[in-house]
């Protein structure tokens, strides 16, 4: 169990970075508590990996330090440190049973044999690999080889973190549910802190206790999954999380009115937004109904898709698409509709990010 | 599907086979009609029967004896330059740059030996290793080392070995080097994590991602060593006395310098069976391990 402290933690690949573009990971201090479940979540080449390596220590950062526990560890080598790490396709030593598999970081750190056969016995049970120790592992499924990657990682009594750089890639889609609840029911039992890179958001919104989502080598928002969800700190993080994403209207705000191409929408509270900055409204499809013509912002709605549980309307308002709930009492017949929002889900975001409701005056 | 089917399909495979037939079959069967027969010249055969494969495979007859030395200094020759070329293009293909222009130059460099023809091989080592203008046999004898390929078993043994070295160590670099770059960053960074010392890695990772490109090598370089003929016949020409003759050497001398047809026909399908034979079992030896069902219990 180690907490990871980032401390003004940047990197870049090319030497003597000048522009902010230049750094695959912007500067930034991250906490991250001990025997945590957090996914680092974010588009391809976001830096999440990036971040993921300086963790283990095949990565070492331009600027600043990694520290396990308040040790410095920033240039201790991969093996120093008390890490493991599951990577995208399994690593499996071919030549090798799944028990000598297991058994290879305890035998490279010269564990007395006893306590290796134990040790080997005791994480295979956990990960339901007793049936296949004697086995190749190199004739095992895909599903099995990463548990084996797990496994190297497990045996290892003084891990403290396990590094997950998206693990499900070349799992089969049936088996992904399988193997994500076994790596929740292993946090569960074990207490390791672990961190799980991810673009697929319910992997990542499934997995973990805090979600780290990232963009453009900056963390844009930590938090629960509820938090991302209600409070996006960001319009990335709210268009990125939730399907279809959060709708984001640009629009100008005094006090407790915005006002969006001339039409005015009531707010939860009142704003003073900083004066040049590019003002936006954002709102969840799930808070957004519609409504039949007349009763509400007029939109013309281009198609109603049946989502199973509940039916998202794709709409225009004065042009701009929106997705909407549609309400199962509601019946909606041409394509003239309205649509009322929840004025207290309303976030307002300027230059991107979440702005605070202005304090009461005085 | 349904599949068509359609005798006059065979024509397909008719230029093949007549090729194969001209340039493989046909040869192969008239040195089978010579290893049977015995000559006195004037193109006048007789039947001899199996007599000359008796007298090749009897050690005791003067064609037996031949053979048997030739045979064993042909082993002895595989084996050396297998147990030198193989750790050693292992050892070079690892030490090699994995990026930047340093790769262009290695792989140029150690191809350079590979594109010289057999003949000016030898040419340049008998040159090189000549004890009166050769820059190896004179600055070997200026530091008072007895070197003289011609007349010393030893120093003309050395001499072959280290010219083959020298010519096809690269192969099997090379066939190495692809072999290593086909392993994925990923393997290499598991095992630090894992804290696989250097040599693990190479035990856990490397040489199984190794094996089959090292079949390829071993197998390669067997046959071409195992009927080694231009260098040693430019350098040694066989000497000196017997000592450098191999199985090929002898068998020209009996088939053009002798004229025994049918001995040298019959030598030639023994030797033709010897390299089908081993290579057969290096295989079989070798993909054993690859072939077997993963599932199977070690």
């Amino acid at each position: 169990m180690t907490s990871i402290i980032l401390e003004n933690l940047a990197h870049a690949y090319r030497p003597n970075p000048s522009s902010p573009a230049d750094y695959a990971l912007k500067q930034a201090t991250q906490i991250w508590e001990s025997g945590g479940a957090y996914a680092l979540l974010g588009p391809s080449g976001c830096g999440k990996t990036t971040l993921l390596n300086i963790i283990s220590g095949l990565v070492i950062p331009s600027q600043g330090h990694v520290l396990f526990d308040g040790k410095d560890v920033t240039h201790l080598p991969t093996e120093q440190r008390n890490i493991a790490q599951v990577f995208q396709f399994p690593v499996i030593y071919d030549t090798m049973t799944v028990r000598e598999n297991l058994a290879f970081p305890l035998r490279n750190r010269r564990v007395p044999e006893p306590q290796i056969t134990a040790r080997v016995a005791e994480i295979a049970a956990l990960l339901d690999l007793t049936a296949d120790l004697d086995y190749k592992a190199k004739g095992l499924t895909a599903d099995s080889k990463q548990k084996i990657s797990l496994g190297r990682g497990l045996v290892r009594p003084d891990v403290a973190a396990i590094l997950f750089d998206e693990p499900l890639t070349v799992i089969d889609p049936h088996l992904k549910w399988e193997l994500r609840s076994k790596l929740k029911e292993i946090h569960r039992k074990l207490d390791v802190t672990m961190i799980y890179v991810t673009h697929d958001q319910t992997e990542a919104l499934t997995f973990a206790d805090k979600v780290v989502v990232m963009s453009d080598g900056e963390v844009v928002q930590t938090g629960t999954p509820e938090e991302l969800f209600e409070r996006p700190a960001h319009t990335f993080v709210g268009h990125f999380i939730g399907s279809p994403g959060m709708n984001i209207l640009p629009c100008t705000v005094s006090g407790t009115n915005a006002v969006v191409d001339g039409r005015t929408i009531a707010l939860g509270a009142a704003y003073a937004p900083p004066a040049g900055a590019r003002i936006e409204l954002g709102i969840r499809p799930d808070f957004v109904h519609l409504a039949p013509h007349g009763t509400g912002l007029p939109v013309t709605i281009e198609r109603i898709d049946d989502l199973g549980r509940h039916r998202i309307a794709r709409v225009l308002l004065d042009g701009r698409k929106m997705a909407v709930t549609v309400p199962d009492s509601v019946s909606i017949g041409g394509d003239q509709a309205s649509i009322t929002m929840l004025a207290h889900r309303i976030g307002i975001f300027a230059d991107g990010h979440r702005l605070n409701p202005a304090a009461k005056e005085a | 599907m349904e599949k068509p089917f359609n005798n006059r399909a065979w024509f397909m495979v008719l230029p093949v086979f007549i090729i194969v037939a001209f340039s493989a079959i046909l040869p192969l069967m008239t040195v089978v009609n010579y290893s049977v027969q015995d000559t006195f010249g004037n193109n006048q055969f007789f039947w001899n029967g199996i007599g000359w494969f008796k007298e090749l495979l009897d050690p005791s007859s003067e064609l037996g004896g031949r053979f048997i030395d030739a045979m064993f200094r042909n082993f002895l020759f595989s084996f050396l330059i297998l147990l030198i070329e193989i750790p050693l293009g292992i050892a070079v293909a690892l030490a090699m740059p994995r990026q930047g222009w340093t790769v262009s130059v290695s792989l140029v460099l150690l191809a350079l030996p590979l594109l010289i023809p057999w003949n000016v091989v030898g040419t340049i080592w008998q040159v090189f290793g000549r004890t009166d203008i050769g820059l190896l046999g004179w600055g070997l004898t200026s530091l008072g080392i007895d070197y003289n390929y011609v007349s010393g078993v030893l120093a003309a043994w050395i001499t072959i070995i280290i010219m083959d070295v020298w010519h096809w160590t690269s192969l099997v670099v090379l066939l190495c080097y692809a072999g290593l770059r086909s392993i994925p960053d990923a393997f290499y960074q598991a095992a630090r994590i894992d804290g696989a010392s250097r040599w693990a890695i190479f035990r856990a990772i490397q040489l199984p991602k190794m094996s089959r490109v090292l079949v390829i090598a071993v197998l390669l370089r067997f046959m071409d060593s195992f009927m080694i003929y231009t260098e040693p016949f430019v350098v040694t020409g066989g000497g000196p006395g017997n000592a450098t003759t191999f199985i090929s050497i002898d068998l020209v001398k009996i088939a053009l310098g002798q004229f025994d047809l049918g001995k040298a026909a019959a030598l030639s399908l023994v030797y033709n069976l010897i390299i089908l034979t081993v290579c057969w079992v290096f295989y079989t030896v070798m993909t054993h391990y690859e072939s077997k069902d993963g599932r199977a219990r070690p």
